[in-house]
């Protein structure tokens, strides 16, 4: 017998000790330790974006206002982009061999990394792609990827429909579905509805090797998720009518607003000037936006339709008369004088000559200002009230009812409140205690300090066409192919006048198309228009032309604010534009060919028109 | 004494180890196909691909092992000294007429083959190291013997050593584990050990320091042995020892190939290099790690498949199967492995001939360290060391060097009834 017999047990011990220590090691390796999963992940995985479309938007008539066109990014992942032929490269995509070594420089600094595909160049033409695509093999390190950009057929809605532009920082920290070089809408409809309108991104896994070439999809696209293509919009813009409308305005500055009162839907909302909605899009979106962004004289992308400040003028006599009416201080029957003024402050503020004194109806479509500085200071200096601050925070709490002074929560981006002094901006200018009705009686007549929209002077109309209500004005209509409601609208916002005081106020619009200020509105016997002029005086130069209106007279269909900066009368331009806008949406066509061309020529920015100098009507 | 049967040269195999043998060969050509595995050549037979070459690879060991099989077992005691003599010839050879490979010349090369002289020197010094300690005159304590047996382990360790092959050189210093076996004293292999350990730790600290240290530990050991001359002179041996590796070890190291520095630097803790030598390490226990506790399934693998762990045919052949077959997979070849480790330990032991039991622990020794470092080269637990995993590895001449290995004993053990050497 061997004399070191027992050392066999040494040795199986040593085995079985190394065989136990190599099992608790993979155990905590293999099923404890989660982090060499993760580190496998990141390294054989690469997660490609799968871009859905973005939705199409149609008018009330199924007419389509956007859509998509393919693009083209070349896109770049430095490390592997080896051996270019850098001579031929830059000949197929026309760019110069210095700018060639720029964009590599780009790519490989941060954010983006040499390791990491980033865009080397944004979306090529399709002509450029169709050349470069034939040699792309011999580039090692570029691939295209594909991408949709907007596309606009009838270059109309600029500001309605807005762009969409890549995400920025903030958006990207905030929001994690957005990644760096994500699109997203930043105006208009695009932001308003992008939820909608992006669909959601879909993810494939493809495998990669350690020299990052791919080597299929992952379990054969089982964790894979479909990108869902956007859903479309219809909106109830009408788009002949956002098309006439822009061509009325070509030439001068100001917006149109145009509702359907019986459902609040907004049928155009026109800026002017505006732009062609195709330069924001694109390779040249960041350049022309700077050109836009330059011009401070057009301020093209201001959206004056919902963000111009103008006093109303004259058409914020109908809501005067209404209060007086709520207030019971004014009746169909009051009659008040008029000594070509407001006889009271010695003919300040003036007024036109006209028949004196007049009765309610007949001051609204003679538009005398004497009778609603009458009516105004009667409203505010009221016994009851002890004073004149008391009067008039129950004056401004009707107006507000009105939709002025706040806003309206439309679903466009960038809506402002319009102005309504507070009782506190009164005290601050004229002192606490020092103000009376008779300091701030150019309210009475829609001046002073009251500004408003043209989405509020519209949406007024549509209180006006409803006898006292409102739906809040509102662009999108349903969602996708199931015409999905995604949001209520029904709702009726009553204002706080009752119902039965509005007809007196309509007589009298009827009668200022009929036989008053706004006779040049009128298109033909049958259809009524209920309008009221405006004559906004300005201290910055000539009156802006305000008109708004509705029609018909029973059972409105449009409700329209037309107002066209520094053009004088309402009844010379304001008017007829709005006319023709309500002829062309309710019978589809216009017979007043001559009143259109002269119209659509009137230029006003170029000083070729100028405007009479006269007191306003 | 039972009658011999001589009518068959399969009779008195062991089976299971054979069945072992045949079963590792299966399933590492299974993870070397799905290392290499590429949709573009799915074909079993394709030969420009190394599942394709590690089948005719394969077809060879078969054909040694049957060789080995009907050579007779006296065969090998016989010429053992002349089988150690061709080895130590081939390995200075090699160095002038080897082909250079990644630094190293160790390759012989015959067309597209390769043989690598220093995979076939293991068996070799296994038969002379068995030849020379189961001559019936000699006896482990003497220190002529012990002298003589290291001697014989040493003389290809430093020649594989001086062909920058660190890796290979390093293993056949285990075979002292054969010597304890045979009776060399407990504390000189303990001493060998913590010499070993010893210079690793010397390429980190500074030499001045580790001196002071393992002069207190003499001093310390000292007082407490007995006070004899002869623990004196031992111990003062061993501190001189201790001197020497400590202040040998940098200037040592420094001759190793620069890949094997990095690698024992980033093991160490050194360097931290992630993108270079350290890739492998990371690289391997990330493929290892993300296999989960069953596996990701048979060619599903991405770390191994996709070249982001290199070698994984090779010397990484485990992280294949760790990542494919996860936790379950690799703790059974672990298994595997322990179990045909312990069985030939087991048929050394009933070994009448002490030349077959020495030769049988040569094996064992050889199989445990290659599956020590390899396997814990991995998973981190051993710095990467250029070693191939047996019979799982692609290549021809570790896999003919470990058939050969194995079924010299798998001979010797089935005629352990008929010869009583």
């Amino acid at each position: 017998m061997n004399p070191f017999n027992e050392r066999k047990y040494i040795f199986i011990g040593l085995v079985l000790l190394i065989a136990l220590t190599y099992t608790i090691r993979l155990f905590y390796v293999q099923v404890i330790d989660d982090r060499y999963k993760l580190d496998a992940r990141n390294q054989a995985f690469r997660y490609v974006t799968d871009y859905p479309p973005r939705g199409f938007v149609y008018d009330r008539n199924g007419k389509l206002l956007v859509y998509n066109q393919i693009a083209y990014d070349l896109m770049v992942t430095p490390k592997q982009a080896k051996n270019i032929d850098t001579v031929l490269f830059c000949k197929l995509l026309g760019i110069t061999q210095d700018s060639y070594i720029r964009k590599m420089k780009i790519a490989k600094s941060a954010p983006n990394s040499p390791i990491k595909a980033s865009i080397f160049e944004k979306q090529m033409t399709a002509e450029t792609y169709a050349a470069l695509q034939e040699k792309l093999y011999k580039f090692k390190g570029f691939f295209v990827q594909t991408r949709t950009i907007r596309k606009y057929p009838d270059r109309i809605g600029a500001h309605l429909l807005g762009y969409i532009g890549e995400v920025d920082k903030d958006i990207t920290e905030k929001n994690p579905y957005y990644h760096d070089g994500d699109y997203i809408g930043v105006n208009g409809i695009e932001k308003t509805y992008e939820e909608y309108l992006r669909g959601k991104k879909g993810t494939r896994i493809v495998m990669v090797d350690v020299h990052n070439a791919t080597k299929g999809s992952f379990q054969n696209g089982k964790y894979d998720t479909a990108s869902i293509p956007g859903q479309y919009l219809t909106t109830g813009l009408d788009e002949e009518i956002q098309a006439l409308g822009e061509q009325l305005m070509v030439n001068k500055r100001g917006g149109i607003v145009a509702i359907d009162p019986t459902t609040g839907e907004i049928i155009c909302a026109i800026s002017s000037p505006t732009y062609d909605p195709n330069l924001l899009v694109g390779r040249e979106r960041s350049h022309n936006y700077g050109m836009l962004f330059s011009d401070t004289v057009g301020v093209p992308l201001y959206n004056r339709a919902l963000m111009g400040y103008y006093p109303p003028g004259s058409t914020f006599k109908l809501i005067n008369g209404l209060i007086g009416q709520q207030e019971h201080v004014l009746f169909p029957e009051t009659r008040y004088p008029c000594a070509r003024g407001y006889p009271v402050m010695g003919g300040k503020p003036g007024c036109h000559a006209h028949a004196s004194p007049l009765d309610l109806q007949q001051a609204v479509t003679q538009s005398c200002n004497s009778y609603f500085c009458f009516t105004f200071r009667s409203i505010i200096d009221q016994k009851k009230f002890s004073t004149t601050e008391e009067g008039y925070r129950i004056w401004r709490n009707y107006v507000l009812s009105f939709g002025i002074g706040r806003k309206i929560n439309s679903d466009l981006p960038h809506e402002l409140k319009g102005m309504v002094p507070t009782p506190e901006y009164y005290d601050k200018y004229f002192g606490h205690g020092q103000w009376k009705s008779s300091t701030i009686v150019s309210l009475s007549i829609g001046q002073g300090e009251l500004l408003i929209t043209p989405l509020q002077m519209a949406n007024i109309m549509c209180i006006m066409a409803n006898r006292g209500y409102y739906y809040v004005p509102h662009i999108l209509r349903s969602v996708g192919e199931k015409k999905q409601i995604v949001h209520d609208w029904s709702q009726k916002n009553y204002t706080l006048i009752e119902k039965k005081y509005f007809d007196i106020m309509v007589d009298g619009m009827e009668q200022v198309v009929q036989a008053g200020t706004g006779r040049i509105a009128k298109y033909d016997d049958t259809t009524h228009i209920c309008g009221k002029t405006g004559t906004a005086q300005n201290p910055h130069g000539e009156n802006h032309s305000v008109f708004v209106a509705f029609a018909p007279k029973d059972h409105p269909k449009i409700a329209i604010a037309v107002v066209v900066e520094n053009a004088g009368y309402g009844a010379e331009v304001a008017a007829p534009i709005a006319s023709l806008l309500i002829e062309k949406y309710l019978t589809r066509k216009i017979k007043r060919a001559d009143l259109e061309k002269k119209m659509i020529e009137k230029d006003i920015i170029h000083g070729a028109y100028k405007i009479r100098k006269e007191r306003k009507n | 004494m039972r009658r011999p049967e001589t009518t068959s040269i399969f009779s008195n195999i062991d089976w299971i180890t054979v069945l072992v043998f045949l079963g590792m060969l299966a399933l590492g050509w299974g993870n070397i196909y799905s290392a290499v595995y590429d949709e573009d050549h799915p074909v079993i037979l394709d030969m420009t691909q190394k599942y394709g070459k590690q089948l005719l690879w394969i077809g060879g060991a078969l054909l040694i092992a049957f060789i080995i099989l009907i050579i007779d077992a006296e065969f090998h005691p016989t010429f053992a000294w002349i089988i150690y003599g061709v080895s130590m010839v081939s390995l200075i050879a090699v160095r002038f007429l080897g082909r250079e490979v990644a630094g190293s010349k160790s390759w012989f090369r015959f067309g597209d083959f390769g043989v690598q002289p220093a995979e076939f020197a293991k068996f070799a010094v296994c038969l002379a190291l068995a030849k020379y300690l189961s001559d019936i005159n000699i006896k482990m304590s003497d220190m002529k013997t012990r002298l003589r047996a290291f001697g014989i382990i040493l003389l290809p360790t430093l020649l594989i050593f001086l062909e920058k092959e660190t890796g290979c050189a390093i293993i056949l210093l285990i075979l002292i584990l054969v010597l304890y076996r045979e009776g060399l004293p407990g504390y000189l292999l303990l001493l060998s050990l913590a010499m070993a350990f010893l210079f690793f730790v010397a390429v980190v600290f500074p030499p001045l320091r580790l001196v002071y240290f393992c002069a207190s530990l003499a001093l310390l050991i000292f007082f407490l042995a007995k006070k004899k001359l002869r623990n004196f002179i031992f111990i003062g041996a061993g501190l001189v020892l201790a001197t020497g590796i400590i202040f040998g070890a940098k200037p040592a190291f420094e001759h190793f190939p620069e890949h094997q520095k990095k690698r024992i630097n980033v093991f160490l803790g050194i360097e931290t290099d992630k993108k270079d030598k350290a890739w492998n390490e990371n690289e391997s226990i990330i493929a290892i790690g993300s296999g989960g506790f069953s596996g990701k399934g048979y060619l599903q693998g991405t770390q191994t498949k996709y070249d982001f762990v290199p070698a994984a045919e090779t010397d990484f052949i485990f992280c294949t199967v760790g990542e494919e077959w996860g936790f379950l997979g690799s703790t059974f070849i672990v298994c595997l492995f322990a179990f045909l480790i312990i069985r030939i330990i087991l048929l050394a032991e009933r070994q009448r001939s002490s030349f077959s039991r020495i030769y049988g622990y040569g094996v064992a020794s050889i199989l445990l360290f290659h599956v020590l470092v390899n396997i814990g080269m991995t998973i981190r637990l051993v710095p990467v060391i250029g070693i191939p995993l047996p019979f799982f590895s692609y290549g021809g001449s570790s896999l003919w060097a470990f058939t050969i290995l194995l079924f010299i004993f798998i001979k010797l053990d089935s005629q352990r009834l008929m010869i009583l050497r």
